[in-house]
């Protein structure tokens, strides 16, 4: 193509230059339409300078002119500043649309009560879609986003089983302090065959098919001041609450993976390497992260996650 | 007057030339901010790093998690929603070469820290998709294998110390730091006494999970669970930032 062009005389001027004897360059303008864009962009740029903070000048700059924005600080002072993105940040929190429309509802379920908000269809449709937002930011990356948790690592939201207590109550104090799950480990306490023993009278809380006789050598350590584990797992071993201990008579577990392993063997090695390195789960305090009105609304979504108590 | 040929025809005149002109618009952006009286918030609680988290903001580095990763929360609606309060100057003023960033492939990280457990971030970097099922972050297995190299811990503290980091090697600096941050920081701060600061911090933390070793994830994780807290902005006013804007 090139060539067909350069070999036709043309109307256009070249530049003038000749490279290698006879490559010219032509000397087309601009297209127009280009050409007035570029224009618009120096007009524009003078019109911004003059309304927006633009140039600088000692040691300040100039502020722009008929832009001020004026927003309610902390205190309830109104306040006016020339335009900055942070004085427009606040403006928009307090007066956009959007803004306006989900703090009138936060301050309606902030007013209410748990039993009027899960009462209430409007304020829980509200909740739902909300809290949905703050625990895929905030609670997700542990509990994953449908609370199903990592075993081992991170509890389940979404079962019906709460080491640190279902209730409303529960969860509010659990989100808002965080926790310490603390099981001191029993490695360097018990022999291996004392292990085993143990390991084999937890299972046998759940009904698993045992050996008797280690599991009665395990609930001689368990249920006396030898293991003492039933200090905090108590002497039915249900659990105590207030140190989030497992409850060990059920099917579910969040620390040993007992269900996925593949025999009786397999589920007694998971639930012995458990009681040998014992367990030290810490979950962050959201108190100086999130509001209070959002912990609220966190509290009831994961109340409803796993049907609370 | 030059003419067009003539800069086009001669290299090293189109060189300094075209150096100039893309200057003009370097210097009339950055240079204004270095002696703008309201540039940088006067805040409280801003520190320098300790010995660890610097090494771990060293392995940050080295580990190029800034392409994916940003440091740095815009005043926007959305991003406070997500990521918490956004970032001021203040809080990377110590940071060389601050890690703002510029991409997002991964979430924010200036308010990571104290979001999580520090067991999440272990079991995080080792492999992702061990906690976040959708993460296509790559694993960073060696981190927890590796022991963490502190013997120039002192050297990378002097160099930063050049670009106006106020880690403490006389006396005299010691004094300034506990007038400015308080004893317990000061302390941290004193190059000298890096290694053991170092070492005190990783063990009786245990940031990694393993017992009595000092590995890179020790300082990774330190330096991650220290970002964006320093600031308590419980004691301002909002419109108090706006002020230096």
């Amino acid at each position: 193509m090139s060539q067909t062009k350069t070999s036709k005389p043309s109307a256009v001027q070249t530049t003038g230059h000749a490279w290698d004897g006879d490559i010219q360059e032509f000397n087309n303008p601009l297209p127009s339409w280009w050409l007035w864009a570029f224009y618009a962009t120096v007009v524009f740029a003078v019109v911004y300078w003059v309304f927006y903070p633009a140039w600088p000048v000692a040691g300040s700059y100039t502020k722009g002119v008929m832009n001020d924005i004026t927003f309610v600080d902390s205190n309830g002072k109104s306040k006016t500043t020339h335009w900055n993105t942070r004085s427009a940040l606040l403006r928009d929190l307090q007066e956009s649309k959007t803004a306006v429309l989900s703090r009138d509802y936060l301050n309606k379920v902030a007013a209410a009560s748990y039993a009027e908000i899960l009462g209430d269809p409007e304020m829980m449709a509200f909740t739902r879609s909300m809290a949905r937002g703050i625990f895929g930011d905030n609670c997700a990356p542990c509990h994953g986003s449908g609370g199903a948790g990592v075993i081992g690592l991170f509890p389940n939201l979404a079962d019906d089983d709460w080491l640190w207590g279902g209730s409303v109550g529960d969860i509010q104090a659990t989100v808002k302090n965080g926790h310490f799950g603390f099981m001191p480990a029993f490695g360097e306490v018990f022999d291996d065959a004392q292990l085993d023993d143990i390991a084999s009278y937890v299972l046998s809380l759940s009904g698993h098919p045992v050996d008797a006789a280690a599991s009665r050598r395990g609930k001689a350590i368990f249920q006396t001041n030898e293991g003492g584990c039933y200090y905090c797992h108590t002497h039915q071993a249900t659990g105590l609450k207030s140190q989030g201990a497992a409850n060990l008579t059920d099917q579910i577990w969040t620390i040993a993976d007992v269900n996925g392993a593949a025999d009786l063997a397999g589920k007694k090695e998971r639930v012995k390497q458990v009681i040998a390195n014992g367990v030290q789960r810490r979950m962050p305090s959201w108190s100086e992260r999130l509001s209070a009105a959002q912990i609220k609304l966190l509290t009831v979504y994961v109340h409803e996650l796993g049907g609370g108590q | 007057m030059i003419k067009h040929e003539s800069i086009e025809t001669n290299a090293a005149l189109l060189v300094i030339l075209t150096l100039i002109v893309v200057s003009i618009g370097g210097l009339v952006e950055i240079v204004p901010l270095f002696y703008i009286d309201d540039t940088v918030e006067d805040v409280e609680g801003v520190r320098p790093y300790t010995a660890l988290e610097l090494r771990g903001r060293d392995i940050y580095q080295r580990e190029g998690c800034y392409l994916c990763h940003s440091q740095m929360i815009r005043p926007f609606r959305d991003e406070l929603l997500r990521y918490g309060h956004y970032s001021l100057a203040a809080e990377s003023q110590y940071d060389h070469p601050f890690q703002w960033g510029s991409k997002r492939t991964g979430p924010d990280l200036a308010r990571v820290g104290g979001k999580y457990s520090n067991a999440w971030h272990v079991a995080h970097l080792n492999n992702p998709r061990d906690v976040v099922p959708q993460s296509i972050m790559p694993n960073y297995p060696w981190l927890l294998q590796t022991d963490l190299d502190y013997s120039d811990i002192q050297e990378r503290m002097r160099a930063l110390k050049r670009t106006g980091v106020p880690y403490s090697e006389t006396q005299q600096e010691y004094d300034a730091n506990v007038a400015e941050f308080g004893a317990a920081a000061a302390d941290q701060l004193d190059i000298l006494h890096a290694e053991e600061n170092l070492m005190h911090q990783a063990l009786t933390e245990d940031y990694d999970g393993q017992r009595g070793r000092i590995t890179e994830m020790d300082a990774l994780v330190a330096y991650l669970q220290v970002l964006g807290t320093m600031v308590d902005f419980s004691k301002y006013d909002e419109g108090y930032f706006a002020d230096f804007r």
